[in-house]
């Protein structure tokens, strides 16, 4: 089996039941990507595939070859870090750090999500178009993420300041 | 988790081909269902169709209607413009549901196709009849929060776990099947049973069958419709009620058309007919929308926790008509 993953192919022969979480971590050792409760529930798996974000603890990595795989390894810039975590540092977007890889994947993965107008229940008019990120909007796209330090307050301002409108707060 | 082949359908004929090789195969949509039950050996399929690459368009019918391929993505649906402008009720019952993740991965078809999360299907120690017809259930003197009011057994009281689905019922969607017997098409409304004595019968598809398509029906007065959803927590939640509505009144304030479905409250997305029968014709009052809940919902029989959805499920079915009759009115 082929996989793409942060731009490099790799060619394996894992155990059918492998998840793209095990592959990740046993198989290529990127053990950024984290398993929290490896059913679905905590979204610290999360990565983004073909630039969406998914659970990589439900994916299993046989559905997943040739699809172009991000981990939170592949999201830094040539330069260092991505300037989301720089936000996440810059406003205590964590304290233990265990769901911030899941945190960052799918806050990229959103922030592409309201690009393309993808709506939430949140949306008022679903006629419209143009999708703002609200901080109550930020919070509802999120909820796929948990933390349970309870870091909520720092993680939102950090992706506000990267992703939302007025960029800061 | 038993192991399994793996192959991946080209097409829909090939998918029904090999999904009917070998007895024990399963269709394999985004997994996000399918493989925690695999994980947890409550599914033990010994091969495995990868149904992801097919059935993927979104099409405009000439009549007016939708055909919404099973293996379309859930974000994909309610994000699709012509969805959000002509059936807002199932583009927000998608987006209530779930996780932002979960609805990137998971496909119509296996939003139908999903079982229950009853705690005790769940838990291998706990006795339910889904996992082992006969053994009883633990869940009729057990925890029962989330558990069903409505058409329910003394075998099984557990729920359908779908938002998408109720939408799918309030709007009469048409499930287009493909199987080794050929095509056909059911009612989505038909699709899934009540629990009866076979609580581990959960459909009326023959085995081996596959979902190709979802068709919505041409409904103009649904352009105005909503998805209620009441939770434990307000996002990521399964419901404990919901309610998809669409309200058509006339320029008298009378009831022309009205769409009724719950979610939460059964085995299968439970379309409120009977309260629909009782609004047609009638003014859209509180008075009368509150009557027709009562009727709807006064075969309900409760368990030890789940006494308050009798109530509440008639509160939502008035608040969501009243929002509908207030932005007719408008």
């Amino acid at each position: 089996m082929r996989f793409l993953i942060n731009g490099q192919a790799h060619d394996l022969a894992p155990d059918i039941r492998t998840s793209v979480l095990d592959l990740l971590r046993e198989h290529l050792r990127l053990t950024g990507t984290k398993k929290g409760c490896d059913q679905g529930a905590c979204g610290a798996c999360t990565v983004l595939v073909d630039g969406e974000r998914i659970n990589s603890c439900l994916a299993l990595a046989v559905q997943y070859q040739d699809r172009a795989i991000t981990t939170v390894e592949g999201l830094p810039f040539a330069s260092g870090l991505h300037p989301l975590q720089e936000a996440f540092i810059e406003h205590d977007g964590f304290q233990c750090g265990y769901c911030t890889p899941g945190q960052l994947c799918s806050a990229v993965g959103m922030a592409a999500e309201i690009e393309r107008g993808v709506p939430s229940v949140l949306t008022e008019d679903l006629t419209v178009e143009t999708m703002e990120l609200t901080l109550d909007e930020l919070r509802e796209r999120m909820s796929g993420n948990l933390c349970r330090c309870g870091a909520y307050n720092g993680i939102v301002d950090a992706i506000a300041a990267t992703f939302g409108p007025e960029k800061a707060r | 988790m038993k192991e399994f082949s793996y192959a991946r359908a080209d097409d829909t004929p090939s998918a029904v081909q090999l999904g009917n090789a070998h007895p024990g195969t399963k269709y394999l949509g985004g997994g996000t269902n399918l493989v925690d039950l695999m994980r947890e050996t409550i599914e033990a399929p010994e091969a495995l169709v990868d149904v992801t690459g097919i059935s993927q368009d979104i099409e405009m019918l000439p009549e007016g209607g939708m055909l919404i391929g099973a293996g379309v993505k859930n974000t994909t649906v309610a994000a699709h413009r012509e969805v959000r402008m002509r059936y807002p009720m199932l583009a927000r019952a998608i987006l209530a549901g779930a996780s932002g993740q979960i609805r990137n991965m998971a496909t119509v078809g296996g939003n139908i196709m999903q079982r229950t999360r009853c705690l005790y299907f769940y838990d291998g120690a706990a006795r339910c009849n889904k996992r082992a017809p006969g053994i009883g259930c633990d869940a009729v003197e057990g925890f029962s929060r989330y558990h069903a009011i409505l058409g329910a057994s003394p075998s099984c009281i557990a729920t359908h776990p779908s938002d998408m689905c109720v939408a799918l019922a309030a709007l009469e969607a048409v499930v287009h099947l493909e199987g080794p017997a050929g095509a056909r098409t059911m009612a989505l409304n038909e699709v899934h049973r009540l629990p009866g004595e076979r609580p581990d019968l959960e459909t009326e598809l023959a085995p081996g069958e596959l979902i190709t398509a979802v068709e919505l029906p041409s409904l103009p007065f649904v352009a105005r419709s909503n998805y209620r959803k009441v939770r434990d927590r307000s996002s990521y939640a399964f419901a404990l009620v919901s309610v998809a509505s669409a309200l058509d009144i006339g320029p008298d304030g009378i009831v022309r058309d009205v769409r009724l479905a719950l979610g939460g409250v059964a085995h299968k997305p439970w379309r409120a007919a009977a309260a629909e029968r009782a609004l047609i014709g009638k003014p859209a009052s509180e008075e009368n929308v509150r009557a027709a809940a009562e009727i709807e919902l006064a075969p309900a029989q409760t368990y030890r926790d789940n006494g308050f959805k009798v109530e509440l499920a008639k509160r939502v079915i008035v608040a969501s008509l009243d929002d509908l009759a207030r932005r007719a009115a408008l």
